[in-house]
C-alpha cells in the first residue's frame, strides 16, 4: 500500500519520449523530401540496434527489460544519432555509433537518468574524430536515387561518389573561406554555389529540415515537455555572436540566419541540448548551459577545423553541469534574500 | 478586485468536490462508545482528569493541558468512563496512545455552559480559557490556537488571514461550514481581532466555491476592515504559507513565526470553534468532517470527537470494494491502520479508497531530472536533488537543499513522470535526521556525565591522599598543613589545578565547536520542536508497544 499523494497525474517517461519522437516528424519529412529515403533506413537501423543493445545490457545488468525498453529513451537516442550522422554512412558506422551511445555513454554510467554526457553527442563526437572521411557523406539534394543510396549504406563501392555527396552548407562555406589565396568572401562563396549547396538563406534543403525541427520544437514547448530557457538561450546567443561578428566583418563571418538554419542548430536547440538528464536543471543554470554551448559552437564553426561544433559544445558544457547547477540554485520560499549565499558557502555535509 | 500575489508552482488535480457538497451538513448520531485520545494537538500530552467508573457530563474537561503548548480535551457526551487505556490512534503506523473511553448514556447532560466575556477578562485569561476549551487549528495542523492569538515580535499585526481556501480534492467541510455557518465564523474572527488587533482581515477562499464566497461576503457586510478574497483554484493554495503569500505577498520562512512577519493565519473551522467556545461556552467536542471517495452518498457530517471512523463512514455507505480509509485528502492524507480508530480534532475528511479510485502507482522508474517537480514545488525547492541525496542517505546535503522547508504537499510526486514516491523519500530523510539528532543529544549527555564523574573522582582521590597524609606519623603540623592545602584547593584553587581546569574547559570548548549542528534544525520554532518532541514521544510509545504488553496501572 502506497502513501500520499494518492492521486497521480497521468504522465510517464514513455509519453514524454514518444512525444519527442513525434516532434521530430516535420523535420524528418523535409529530410526525406529533399534527400531521399536513406535517412529512413538509417533511423530503422539505429532504432533496431538501440533496442537490441539496450535489451542486452539490461539483461546483463539484471534489470527489468520490457519496463525499460518501453520507456522509449533508447529510441530517442537512436533517432537523434541517425539525424546527426550523414545519412549515407555505411551501416556499420551507424551501428557502432548507437552501440557506443547506449552501452558506453548511457549504461556504463548507470543507465537511464545517470549519464553525465549526452549519449547521442558522445557517439557523434567519437565518429567524427575516428572516421572524418565517412562523416562527410552528406547527400546532395535530389542527387541519388534510393538504389544508389542503399548501395552506399550497404558499404559497397559506388562510382562517382563526389557527384552524389555534397558538403554541408557550413562546411562548404568554411572550406571556401579557408582556402588560401582564394580571396573568397561569404557573399562570393554563397553566390558561387547558390541553388546547389546554398538555398534561400542557408543550405538548400537543410533550411527546410531545420524549419521542420523548429516547428516540432515549438510544439514541444507548447506541450511543456521542454522549457523555453534552453532553446531560447542557445539560439539567442548564437544569433548575437554571429550577428556581431557579421556586423564587424561581413566578409568572413556568415550572418545569423545562416548559423541558425545552416547546420544542426535547430535540432540541437530543441532536441539535443534539452536532454534533461545531461543538461543543467535550474532556470538560470539552463540559460548559462545553453549559452555556453552556443558560444563553443560558434567558435568551432568560425575558427575550428570541424564543420560543426555542436557536439563538442554539448559535451564540454555537460561536464560543467554539476558546477552550474550548484552555483545557480534558486532561492527557496521565504529565503529569497539569503538562501543563495548560504548555499554558495556550503553548509555542513 | 484587489491584485493578488502569486505563489510558485502548484498543481490542478481533479477536484471531486461537487459530490459531497450537494447536501447540507448532517449531524452524525452519537455512538454508544466514544474513544477520546488525550493527545490531540501539537505539544504536551494532556493528563487525564477522570478514571474508569466516573460519570462525566457532555463538555466536561477530561484531559488538562500539559503546560502552555497543549490544549485540553473534553467529554463529547454524557455518560460513564469505562476505561482510560491505550487504544489505536488514527496514525499511519497504528501506534497506541492513552484514550478516555466513554459509554454514552444518551441523555446529553451538558456541563453548565457560560459565555465568556472577553471584555471582562485580560487577553492572557482569554487565551487560557481557549486553551482549556481545547481550541486547536482545525485545518489539520492542530496547533493550540491560544498561542497564535498573542502578538509577535513585530508588535503590530498587519494582516489576519482566514483560510477558507480548502485546496485538497474531495474535501468540502470548510466550504459547507462557510455556506451554513458564516455568521459564527465571522463572530470568531471578531474575537480574534480583539486579541490580535490586526490592521486588516483577509478571508481567502478558492474561486471554485462561489456559494461560500457569497455567504461569507454577506456575513461580512457592513464590517470594516474585513475582505473576502477569491483566490485562483490551485493546489496547495490552502497551505497557510501559500495563502499568506497569495493574499499579502509575505513569505514566512520555514521555522519562523508568522506573527513576526506581521501576519497570522487561522482556518475558518477554528474561527467557528472560537465563536462556540466564547459565545456559547461550548468546548471543542465536535467538528465538520467530509465523508467522501468510494462511497454511495458523500456528505459532510457534524461528528463528535471520539466517534469510531467506521460509524461515520457507514453513514455515507461505503462501496463494497473499499479497501482503505484515508484521513485527510488524497494529496496529503494518511492511511488509517483500521476503521475503528476514532475521529480526532485533526480529522477533516474520511476518504474511502479503492483500487479503482486510487490505483497503485506504476513501477518506479529512474529520475530523468526533467525538473517537473521543481516547476510545481510551492516551496521553490529542487525536489529531484533532495531525492538523489535522500536516496543516497547523504542527509547533510538534503539539509543544504532545504529539506525542512518541504511542506510534503505531494505536488512533486503527483507530476513525476517516473512515478517516484518523492514525498516518502523526504519523510524518510527527515525522520533519519531527527533520530540522529536525538542519538547525538543522548551521546552528548552521556559524555558530559562521564567527564563530570572523572573530575569528581580526581578530586576525591586528592582529598583521600590528603587525609591519608594527615593520618601518618609525620606530625600534626604537617597534617594540618596538608589539610589546609586541600581546603585551599577547594576554596581558592591552586594555580596548578586552575591551569588544568582551564585546559579541560578549553578542550571541551573545542569539542563542542567541532560538533556539527545540522543547518536548518537550529532555530526551530516551538511548532517544530513540539513536532519533533511528539515524534519522539511516538517513537517511545512504539518501543513501549514492542515490549511484552502489560495492562496499564490506571
Amino acid at each position: 500500500m502506497h502513501n500520499s499523494p494518492y492521486l497521480l497525474k497521468p504522465a510517464s517517461v514513455q509519453s514524454v519520449m514518444l512525444r519527442v519522437l513525434a516532434a521530430l516528424l516535420p523535420g524528418l519529412a523535409a529530410y526525406v523530401g529533399f534527400f531521399g529515403m536513406a535517412i529512413l533506413v538509417q533511423i530503422a537501423l539505429a532504432s533496431a540496434t538501440a533496442l537490441a543493445a539496450e535489451a542486452l545490457i539490461l539483461k546483463l545488468r539484471d534489470k527489468p527489460i520490457l519496463l525499460f525498453l518501453g520507456d522509449g529513451s533508447a529510441l530517442v537516442t537512436a533517432w537523434l544519432i541517425a539525424l546527426s550522422l550523414p545519412p549515407l554512412v555505411p551501416w556499420w558506422l551507424t551501428v557502432l555509433a548507437v552501440v557506443l551511445a547506449i552501452v558506453v555513454a548511457k549504461h556504463l554510467y548507470g543507465g537511464l537518468g545517470q549519464n553525465p554526457f549526452n549519449p547521442a553527442m558522445v557517439a557523434f563526437a567519437l565518429m567524427i574524430v575516428a572516421y572524418p572521411q565517412l562523416m562527410s557523406r552528406w547527400p546532395a539534394p535530389g542527387a541519388a536515387d534510393f538504389a544508389t543510396q542503399w548501395q552506399m549504406i550497404s558499404g559497397a563501392a559506388v562510382a562517382g561518389l563526389d557527384a552524389l555527396t555534397s558538403a554541408t552548407p557550413l562546411d562548404a562555406l568554411r572550406t571556401a573561406l579557408h582556402t588560401a589565396g582564394s580571396g573568397a568572401s561569404v557573399a562570393s562563396a554563397i553566390s558561387a554555389a547558390q541553388g546547389s549547396t546554398f538555398g534561400q538563406f542557408a543550405g538548400r534543403g537543410w533550411e527546410w529540415v531545420a524549419g521542420g525541427y523548429l516547428l516540432g520544437g515549438l510544439w514541444l514547448l507548447q506541450q511543456r515537455i521542454i522549457s523555453w530557457h534552453l532553446p531560447l538561450a542557445f539560439l539567442a546567443t548564437l544569433t548575437l555572436l554571429a550577428g556581431m561578428a557579421h556586423w564587424i566583418d561581413g566578409q568572413h563571418f556568415a550572418e545569423p540566419l545562416f548559423h541558425l538554419f545552416g547546420g544542426g542548430a535547430m535540432l540541437a536547440a530543441f532536441f539535443i541540448i534539452t536532454d534533461p538528464v545531461s543538461a543543467a536543471t535550474t532556470p538560470r543554470g539552463k540559460l548559462i548551459f545553453a549559452a555556453g554551448i552556443a558560444l563553443i559552437t560558434w567558435i568551432i564553426r568560425s575558427f575550428g577545423a570541424y564543420p560543426d561544433g555542436i557536439a563538442f559544445g554539448v559535451l564540454l558544457m555537460n561536464i560543467a553541469v554539476p558546477l552550474i547547477d550548484r552555483a545557480t540554485q534558486p532561492p527557496v520560499f521565504g529565503h529569497k534574500d539569503s538562501a543563495h549565499r548560504d548555499f554558495d558557502h556550503g553548509g555542513p555535509s | 478586485m484587489r491584485s493578488l500575489f502569486d505563489f510558485h508552482g502548484g498543481v490542478k488535480p481533479d477536484y471531486h468536490k461537487e459530490a459531497s457538497a450537494q447536501q447540507p451538513i448532517a449531524v452524525a448520531p452519537a455512538p454508544t462508545f466514544l474513544v477520546v485520545p488525550l493527545h490531540q494537538s501539537i505539544g504536551g500530552m494532556p493528563r487525564p482528569l477522570v478514571a474508569a467508573g466516573e460519570q462525566v457530563r457532555k463538555g466536561q474537561r477530561i484531559g488538562a493541558a500539559d503546560g502552555n503548548l497543549s490544549a485540553a480535551v473534553h467529554a463529547p457526551v454524557s455518560g460513564t468512563v469505562t476505561a482510560v487505556e491505550m487504544r489505536r490512534m488514527p496514525h499511519p503506523s497504528g501506534l497506541f496512545a492513552l484514550c478516555v473511553v466513554i459509554e454514552n448514556d444518551g441523555r446529553e447532560v451538558w456541563i453548565e455552559r457560560q459565555p465568556f466575556d472577553i471584555h471582562a477578562h485580560s487577553a492572557e485569561q482569554t487565551r487560557a480559557y481557549l486553551r482549556d476549551a481545547g481550541i486547536v487549528g482545525l485545518g489539520g495542523a492542530v496547533f493550540p490556537s491560544h498561542l497564535k492569538l498573542a502578538p509577535g515580535k513585530a508588535g503590530k499585526l498587519d494582516a489576519l488571514v482566514i483560510n477558507g481556501a480548502e485546496c485538497e480534492p474531495f474535501i468540502t467541510c470548510d466550504d459547507m461550514l462557510m455556506r451554513e455557518r458564516a455568521a459564527g465564523i465571522v463572530r470568531g474572527i471578531q474575537i480574534m481581532r480583539e486579541l490580535l488587533l490586526p490592521t486588516r482581515v483577509l478571508i481567502g477562499i478558492e474561486d471554485n466555491k462561489p456559494q461560500a464566497i457569497a455567504a461569507m461576503q454577506a456575513a461580512c457586510a457592513g464590517l470594516s476592515g474585513i475582505e473576502v478574497i477569491a483566490v485562483p483554484t490551485r493546489y496547495p493554495a490552502g497551505g497557510a504559507k501559500q495563502l499568506i503569500r497569495a493574499l499579502t505577498g509575505i513569505e514566512v520562512p520555514h521555522g519562523k513565526r508568522s506573527t513576526d512577519y506581521g501576519v497570522q493565519c487561522f482556518n475558518v473551522g477554528t474561527a467557528h470553534a472560537i465563536h462556540a467556545a466564547i459565545d456559547l461556552g461550548q468546548p471543542l467536542i465536535s467538528r465538520i468532517i467530509t465523508v467522501a471517495g468510494n462511497v454511495e452518498s458523500p456528505r459532510n457530517y457534524d461528528v463528535l470527537i471520539g466517534t469510531p471512523m467506521r460509524e461515520v463512514l457507514a453513514l455515507a455507505q461505503p462501496l463494497p470494494d473499499t479497501d482503505r480509509l484515508i484521513m485527510g485528502g488524497p494529496m496529503m492524507g494518511v492511511a488509517m491502520p483500521g476503521d475503528e480508530v476514532p475521529v480526532v480534532k485533526a480529522t477533516n475528511c474520511i476518504l474511502a479508497g479503492s483500487k479503482n479510485l486510487f490505483p497503485p502507482p506504476p513501477p518506479e522508474m529512474p529520475c530523468i531530472r526533467c525538473g517537473d517537480c521543481a516547476k510545481v514545488c510551492p516551496a521553490d525547492l529542487q525536489p529531484f536533488e533532495l531525492y538523489w541525496y535522500a536516496r543516497a542517505r547523504i542527509f547533510g546535503k538534503t539539509q543544504e537543499y532545504h529539506l525542512f522547508d518541504c511542506i510534503e504537499c505531494g505536488c512533486c510526486a503527483y507530476v513525476c513522470p517516473s512515478h517516484i514516491p518523492l514525498v516518502d523519500y523526504y519523510r524518510f530523510a527527515k525522520s533519519e535526521i531527527w533520530a540522529r539528532e536525538t542519538e547525538k543529544e543522548a551521546a552528548d549527555r552521556a559524555r558530559e556525565h562521564h567527564e563530570f564523574r572523572q573530575q569528581r573522582e580526581e578530586r576525591d582521590k586528592q582529598e583521600k591522599s590528603a587525609r591519608l597524609a594527615a593520618k601518618t606519623a609525620a606530625g600534626r603540623e604537617r597534617a594540618a598543613a596538608a589539610l589546609a592545602s586541600v581546603t585551599q584547593t577547594e576554596a581558592a584553587p591552586s594555580p596548578a589545578t586552575e591551569a588544568r581546569k582551564a585546559l579541560i574547559a578549553a578542550a571541551l570548548e573545542r569539542t563542542r565547536a567541532q560538533q556539527v549542528t545540522p543547518a536548518n534544525t537550529t532555530d526551530l520554532a516551538p511548532e517544530q520542536q513540539a513536532e519533533i518532541a511528539a515524534i519522539e514521544a511516538r517513537r517511545a510509545e512504539i518501543r513501549e508497544q514492542a515490549r511484552p504488553h502489560l495492562p496499564p496501572d490506571n
